[in-house]
């Protein structure tokens, strides 16, 4: 309830907060609170410097980069899913970010925090490897651009560095291709026990290809890629979505908890690879 | 006697405790403070089982802020009396004391060894912090079947067995009936453990007045009487120096029906230090620290003729206790073990309840307390015994139902139950579930072989509440009284004052107890209220657990009232110059036979009370009266849930698709409060059914300590509720009231496991364990199509 005793210590731009975090090896950027804090609350974290990020109004928005949407670090989970431009170019983004906690963590909660957690069951990481966003981080050297892919590191571990900030997340716009995120969780709350994040690309009745990513898999958000090969060319039917779903836990360690197996997690994977392919196949 | 308008009573009166609840202006426990306040923390043992070699409160001493810290050698001496236990079930049960701080031994984790005291709660909190404890961890055992296995560790050395107690009871020759029936089942059911959670946690506050030798502890408690009680036994005070008060209570669900470690440490400490102390307890040691719930083993058999009428019932039931016995943990499985048989007929009746130590929290009442396991026995039992014997499970129940009926009878495991019409109460289910239109739903989807299989569950269930007759709780050894007290008071402007002895966390007193006596007394409602949960100002009560408040304590309040009414009567027989029996009462006015006019109201009675200016000779001034009342039986209400889910047979996800109770607790008073007790109920039932369990790890670390894993759902995972009534007047009381604080709780999880179950029958299962999580349901499957596979 009552965490450690802590320096704070408020950011009035991006450089400063570069600056305070290098100023505390143990420092902690903090912008919704809604994962530094109930681990501070537990006391399983106990930063000695907090650096508040929550009111850099200059990385709370959502906008036209061309043939992607920039996010900016800040934009609250609530707005990325009723982001018009969002919902009508990036639908598979707004809707991830629909089916994150609760209306009220929403409301606080920011997608860059949440990507740069790297929470192994937070939804909108797989939907960010599916699409093949690229992050924007800043830090004392300057503005780096990383791929989707090569950001997530491990539990909890990014490619941010120490000092680094993450500020904003660029997705592509997604055209006419089918999409669908399937979250399996056993209360509304909760975070995925298992999710699937799939984005299909057809022509004439045939998928041209397939991105499949998979939530809570692994300690980091994984591409389904045996799915995707399989599915390449493949006849645009239930059959073939079937026969390529079954490929879906391939390669895949899921953890074992107190909500499921990590065999009972490979069986969701595939049922939910499966239901996320012919939703977005029926998009 | 008194002839009473019924003009509140059975009307949904809006709850007067409401204004202060919604507007924030109620106080809690935690929300107090007093001058000089001092906060405590306890330190808590991380391991489940392990010695306590050396307590280290230099550290803590050090932190600023903190002005003292103890071990639990440090008080060890200063006890009066180890922890109170009140139900002793057997002479030679195994009750090792229990002391507010372990001294040299943790039997689970969360045992407290040391408290640190200071001026902040961030102090207290960043002291225990600080404290150094040296553990060497022993062997561990949490499972009930581990534990009485040759070799296991101990929990209690000197107990030299983990078996706390064994209890039976029996009826006629159950072995014989097996003997010779031509249809037994034998189940076996495992109730995983529950952790209860109350909106609001614990709290307690302890303001010493040191140059009197006088205490006040105001706790979020169910019963400040009888802590109260064990507040003497375990400190020595006097029990006319001390005063126990529950202030605005946010929930308790049994969890509060308790008498805690902390609650002695505060009073203790605050003796000691001579200043107000007070106790918030953190959501996460409420997981650790708050006693949990069910947690059973239970072989549940069956004899019955070819048609499937039972002749016999024969229960083995092992609990777990936990590390500890705490209040009531030993006596709550006993709680159910007269409801085994449900409400069905039969011959003979045995039950035999085994008690069991292990290395986890101990348990104690949760909602229902011991008959929640046993309606799930029973009800999970009929199913199997009617597709043992071919039939439906409604045709099964209508099989074995008691005939309806208005007057007391006997049932198998030998108790008196008060009314009931079990055959209708059925029937009006089955029509506001719409039983055909399932039926046909279900059907096609199994024709059609649907990934999402409808299945239908029922639970005609019994329960016995009101507790309890003393004499009863004589026989089953139970250390105090099941009485209740209440005082109506009116004042000499004609206001009511109603002091019970039952206290609320969450059941309406104040409405439903001031619709009582505006009834009895021709009031209005806003002219009385209800004072309760402060033992000074409500000095007679055995306080609010098993369905009691209005059972037991709502007749104590009616026969006050009747009390004032008699001293009204004579009264104004006095001053109208007739004799009493020649007063017709009605809507609180007295008026002469054959002339209306000549007429007194209470109120106007009051004020010649009050002034005792032309009493009649000899009778004191004053128009309040107080009534105790011991009750002769139970109450027992009854009723039909039926439940119908929604299986997705790829992923196991359970949905309730729609939900049907049906409940008779006896007369109403306020509908609206009863629709609530039986939504909470209910739905406090379907998360144990699908939802909640409490997990240990192999080391005694509970895996779900925290809201983030251990699943209470919300309204999002969870159905509205059709809710229908019928009324049969118990026999037990002169109001005809029966309970419903637990009724809900009680039916539903066997209504929700019989419901999946149906919907699995498609793969030939015949059980599931609970939770019916998502991969329990699943797994469940895969077992079925493998067993089926084996086959052919």
């Amino acid at each position: 309830m009552i965490p450690a005793a802590f320096e704070y210590a408020r950011a009035g731009s991006v450089d400063e907060a570069i600056s305070l975090l290098g100023s505390n090896e143990d420092a902690k950027v903090i912008a919704g609170g809604h994962s530094l804090l109930p681990l501070m609350r537990l006391r399983f974290a106990r930063p000695a410097l907090v650096v508040d990020i929550d009111r850099l109004a200059d990385l709370e928005y959502i906008r036209d980069g061309g043939d992607h949407i920039e996010i900016g670090a800040l934009a609250r989970m609530c707005d990325v899913a009723v982001d018009p431009l969002l919902r009508a170019e990036s639908p598979l983004m707004a809707y991830t970010a629909s089916v994150v906690g609760d209306p009220q963590v929403r409301h606080r909660a920011t997608l860059g925090g949440c990507v740069a957690h790297g929470d192994p069951a937070s939804d909108p990481p797989a939907t960010l490897l599916a699409l093949d966003a690229t992050l924007v981080l800043r830090g004392p050297a300057g503005e780096r651009e990383v791929a989707s892919k090569d950001f997530f590191k491990g539990i909890f571990e990014t490619d941010l560095g120490p000092q680094d900030i993450l500020t904003s997340v660029r997705v592509p716009k997604t055209g006419s291709a089918g999409w669908s995120y399937q979250k399996f969780h056993r209360r509304a709350i909760d975070w995925a026990i298992v999710g699937v994040a799939a984005l299909v690309h057809r022509d004439d009745g045939t998928v041209s290809s397939a991105s499949v990513a998979l939530t809570n898999m692994g300690a980091v958000p994984l591409r389904a890629s045996a799915v995707e090969s399989v599915l390449a060319g493949a006849a645009a039917t239930a059959e073939s979505v079937a026969a390529a779903s079954e490929h879906a836990a391939e390669g895949t360690e899921p953890v074992s908890d107190t909500n499921a197996s990590g065999e009972f997690r490979q069986h969701l994977a595939r049922v939910l690879t499966r239901r996320a392919l012919e939703e977005a196949l029926a998009k | 006697m008194a002839q009473t308008a019924t003009k509140y009573i059975g009307s949904d009166v809006p709850r007067k405790e409401d204004p202060e609840l919604i507007t924030g202006q109620a106080r809690y426990a935690d929300d107090l403070t007093l001058p000089g306040m001092l906060h405590m923390v306890l330190v808590r043992s991380p391991h489940a089982h392990a010695t306590v070699d050396n307590v280290d409160l230099s550290h803590a001493l050090a932190v600023d802020g903190v002005v003292a810290a103890y071990s639990g050698a440090d008080l060890a001496d200063e006890w009066a009396g180890p922890l109170l236990m009140a139900w002793a079930v057997t002479p030679d049960i195994k009750n090792p004391p229990h002391w507010p701080l372990t001294k040299d031994k943790v039997r689970h984790q969360g045992d407290g060894v040391a408290v640190v005291i200071a001026t902040s709660r961030a102090a207290a909190k960043d002291g225990a912090d600080a404290v150094v404890v040296d553990y060497t961890p022993l062997s561990v055992v949490t499972d009930m079947e581990a534990a009485l296995a040759d070799g296991a560790p101990l929990v209690h050395d000197d107990a030299g067995t983990n078996a706390s107690y064994t209890w039976k009871h029996s009826t006629g020759d159950a072995d014989a009936a097996f003997a010779s029936a031509p249809i037994t089942i034998k189940e076996r059911y495992v109730i995983q453990r529950a952790i209860p959670n109350a909106m609001e946690p614990r709290a307690i506050l302890v303001q010493p007045n040191t140059a009197m030798g006088e205490y006040t502890m105001w706790s979020s408690t169910q019963i400040p009487h009888i802590l109260k009680v064990a507040m003497v036994v375990a400190t020595g005070i006097a029990e006319s120096k001390l005063r126990v008060i529950a202030p605005k209570v946010g929930g308790g669900f049994g969890a509060k029906l308790q008498v805690y470690a902390e609650e002695a440490l505060t009073l203790l400490v605050a003796k000691k230090l001579g200043q107000p102390v007070k106790w918030t307890e953190e959501r996460s040691e409420n997981y650790l620290a708050t006693h949990h719930g069910r947690d059973q083993i239970q072989e549940m058999e069956l004899a019955a003729d070819a048609e499937g009428h039972i002749t016999a019932y024969r229960v083995k039931i092992w609990a777990n206790m936990g590390a500890y016995l705490q209040i009531i943990t030993p006596g709550t499985p006993l709680l159910g073990a007269f409801v085994y048989c449900g409400c069905y007929g039969g011959d003979s009746y045995s039950l035999e309840c085994t008690g069991v130590f292990t290395n986890t929290t101990p348990t104690d009442a949760y909602r229902g307390a011991g008959r929640p396991e046993a309606t799930y026995a029973i009800e999970r039992a009929m199913d199997a015994l009617a597709r043992k014997v071919g039939v439906s499970p409604v045709e099964i129940r209508r099989r074995n139902f008691h005939p309806s009926s208005d007057t007391s009878f006997s049932m198998p495991a030998g108790l008196t139950i008060d009314s009931g019409h079990y055959h209708e109460v059925l029937d009006q289910a089955l029509e506001l579930a719409g039983y055909d239109d399932l039926l046909a739903d279900q059907k096609a989807r199994r024709d059609r072989g649907d990934s999402k299989q409808l299945g239908i569950g029922f639970s005609t269930y019994l329960e016995m509440c009101g507790l309890a007759p003393s004499r009863i709780l004589k026989a089953l050894n139970y250390a105090a009284g099941g009485w209740e007290a209440a005082t109506v008071r009116v004042s000499a402007t004609g206001k009511v004052t109603v002091v019970a002895g039952t206290t609320p966390h969450g059941q309406s007193h104040a409405t439903t107890f001031a619709q009582i006596v505006a009834d009895d007394l021709g009031v209005p409602i806003d002219d009385v209220e209800v004072v309760t949960g402060d033992t000074q100002l409500a000095p007679l009560g055995m306080d609010t657990y098993g369905s009691r408040s209005l059972a037991i304590g709502g007749i104590a309040v009616h026969r006050a009232a009747e009390k004032v009414v008699a001293k009204a009567r004579t009264i104004a027989a006095h001053e109208l110059e007739v004799s009493e029996e020649d007063l017709d009462y009605e809507g609180g006015t007295f008026s002469v036979k054959g002339a209306p006019d000549q007429a007194r109201t209470i109120p106007a009675l009051a004020w010649s009370a009050w002034t005792a200016h032309a009493l009649p000779d000899g009778m004191e001034p004053g128009l309040d009266s107080t009534a105790v009342y011991d009750a002769q039986n139970f109450v027992w209400p009854y009723g039909t849930h039926i439940c119908a889910v929604e299986v997705d047979t790829d992923t196991g996800r359970v949905e309730v698709v729609k939900y049907v109770a049906v409940d008779d607790v006896g007369v109403q008073v306020n509908p609206q409060i009863v629709d609530g007790q039986v939504q909470g109920g209910v739905i406090q039932g379907i998360a144990e059914a699908l939802f909640e369990e409490a997990v240990y790890d192999e080391h005694g670390t509970l895996m779900t300590g925290s809201m983030t894993n251990y699943e209470v759902p919300a309204a999002s995972e969870l159905p509205s509720l059709t809710i229908g009534r019928y009324t049969t007047a118990s026999t037990t009381n002169e109001m005809g009231f029966k309970g419903v604080g637990e009724t809900g709780t009680i039916a539903s999880p066997p209504a929700v496991i019989n419901a999946v179950i149906d919907a699995l029958s498609v793969f030939g299962v015949t059980d599931v364990p609970r939770p019916a999580s998502p991969e329990n349901v699943w797994r469940t499957i895969q077992q079925a199509r493998q067993a089926e596979g084996g086959q052919q």
